[in-house]
């Protein structure tokens, strides 16, 4: 999806919900398909993202939700989106009360500045997300070898 | 008595030419490495045992090491038995001129010429994840050890041409190596701090090729970025410029493998 | 496909353990062109699974936007003494695995 596109579908989206100004889109195919339309609320995720990466090839990101990761209550799935990817659902993670810990790092390829989304499904039925915005600087040197 | 001794050793050091009275193109105590002029994740990705992706390629090669090949199913492991021990510091001393052939040999070289002489085999071909591999696993051993090719007798004219590739302009651009990491190391280019240019942590994985590349890719990387003609691998003006760039970065110790932007 | 895995080898029942898996793999996007302008076909782990003693404590679907040469780290519960098993596959239908033991006290 271009840019162009997706500022577009959100710029329409505001008209039904002010929770697209938050940067994940409620109305997305995308999102929907995870969240069977249940609210997104913003809360108990946290991505950590550097703010500047020298390379978008490879940057270290962390996600981690505020759950006592429980037989009663933990987190059945983390789903990891980029704003601006050619693909955007980066990643899914499928996780339980096994995990204990409910903490994921790993290194995403970002093509260009943008924002990262992550979406949790809980135990519960509910559904967070959190945001962080990065730049992603460009090479000095031109290298094609 | 002091001050004839060192006008004595002044007229020495004159008397046996630049590269000696010259001592080093950077003064030690302002030499440092490319990863010092890294952000800090792909530092602490460096240091990072387990997760610096170089360290698959390590693994390979420690593979190969021991893998039998050809007719006489020789294996590097058969006459160099344990590389921890019979290769620490091996790969600060390269690029060397081999005794035998009287060539310069890089690493790679190095290793090609025990394929083709010791074990029957065919060379292996440059970036491929095999020669990635066993350099990689050999220049590990001799981490934090460090640089100190040699220069002298038969290196010497090797080390020459060395510098003049160094310090000859190129490509659209009319740059020389120096212009960039001699004369302007430490400042910015555009989102970046232009480095020494040191060898001294390949193969090193760079996350603008996603993946582990010789040195010889590295310089062919600059000359591309100049907009200068990419010169084959394997060339001899690679391999000088190679030994030039290991004098000007000795002391630095080994990184391999090393991350880079 | 090499593959490195690191867990703690030893730990007591009930302890958050950390499971790291880097493997060896180009992660192609699809997007990229070789050296004479071909398109290069997208190739990546889609699949990534850890079995501790046979049940699935752990999945991830991962696609172009995760890094070359994965790395996944995650965290789960010692409970028996036994060994995890982490497999994957990518679009090539190429599959790997490896296994690393644990030994659980307490």
């Amino acid at each position: 999806m271009k840019r162009r596109d997706f500022l577009a579908g959100l710029a329409g989206s505001i008209a039904f919900s002010r929770a697209a100004l938050a940067q994940v889109e409620p109305l997305d195919p995308l999102v929907l398909a995870v969240t069977n339309g249940v609210p997104v609320k913003k809360g108990k995720v946290t991505v950590v993202l550097p703010q500047l990466a020298d390379n978008g090839n490879s940057v270290p990101i962390r996600i981690t939700v505020d759950s006592p990761m429980t037989e009663a209550e933990h987190v059945k799935s983390i789903h990891l989106y980029a704003e601006r990817n050619p693909v955007r659902n980066m990643a899914n993670f499928y996780l339980g009360p096994r995990a204990g810990k409910a903490e994921i790092n790993s290194r995403v390829r970002l093509a260009g500045s943008q924002k990262v989304a992550a979406i949790a499904k809980l135990s519960d039925g509910s559904v967070w997300y959190d945001t962080a915005s990065i730049v992603v600087t460009l090479s000095a040197c031109l290298d094609e070898s | 008595m002091k001050r004839v001794r060192a006008r004595l050793v002044l007229a020495a050091a004159l008397a046996t030419g630049t590269a000696f009275a010259q001592e080093r193109a950077i003064p030690l105590d302002q030499l440092k490495p490319g990863s010092a002029f890294l952000g800090a994740d792909l530092r602490s990705l460096q240091a990072d045992e387990f997760a610096n992706p170089g360290t698959l390629w390590v693994e390979r090669g420690e593979r190969l090491w021991r893998e039998p090949a050809g007719k006489k199913k020789q294996s590097c492991a058969g006459c160099h038995k344990d590389a921890q021990t019979s290769m620490r510091g091996v790969a600060a001393r390269y690029p060397r001129v081999d005794p035998a052939s009287g060539k310069l040999l890089n690493l790679e070289g190095r290793i090609n010429a025990c394929r083709v002489d010791r074990q029957g085999v065919e060379p292996l071909r440059y970036e491929s994840e095999e020669l990635l591999g066993i350099t990689a696993y050999v220049a590990r051993q001799s981490r934090g050890v460090p640089i100190a090719a040699s220069i002298a007798g038969f290196a010497r004219s090797h080390f020459d041409a060395g510098e003049a590739a160094f310090r000859l302009r190129r490509g659209q651009m009319n740059l020389s190596c120096a212009h960039c990491h001699e004369a302007n190391w430490g400042k910015r280019l555009l989102s970046e701090t232009i480095s020494q240019g040191h060898p001294n942590a390949y193969p090193a994985y760079r996350m603008e090729w996603q993946t582990m590349g010789s040195l010889a890719r590295r310089l062919r990387a600059c000359l591309s970025g100049i907009r200068a003609e990419m010169l084959p691998y394997g060339s001899p003006e690679y391999l000088d410029l190679e030994l030039y760039l290991a004098w000007r970065a000795q002391g630095l110790p080994i990184e391999t493998p090393g991350v880079r932007r | 496909m090499s593959a490195r895995i690191q867990i703690s080898p030893q730990a007591k029942r009930g302890e958050i353990i950390e499971v790291r898996v880097l493997i060896q793999h180009p992660m192609e996007t699809g997007y990229r062109h070789d050296d004479v302008g071909h398109l290069i076909k997208r190739n990546v782990i889609n699949l990534l699974s850890c079995r501790y003693n046979g049940v699935e404590v752990f999945r991830a679907d991962l696609s172009s936007g995760i890094a070359a040469n994965p790395y996944i780290q995650f965290y789960t519960v010692a409970e028996t003494s036994g060994e995890l098993e982490f497999t994957w596959i990518d679009d090539e239908g190429q599959q790997g695995s490896e296994r690393q033991p644990i030994v659980v006290s307490g």
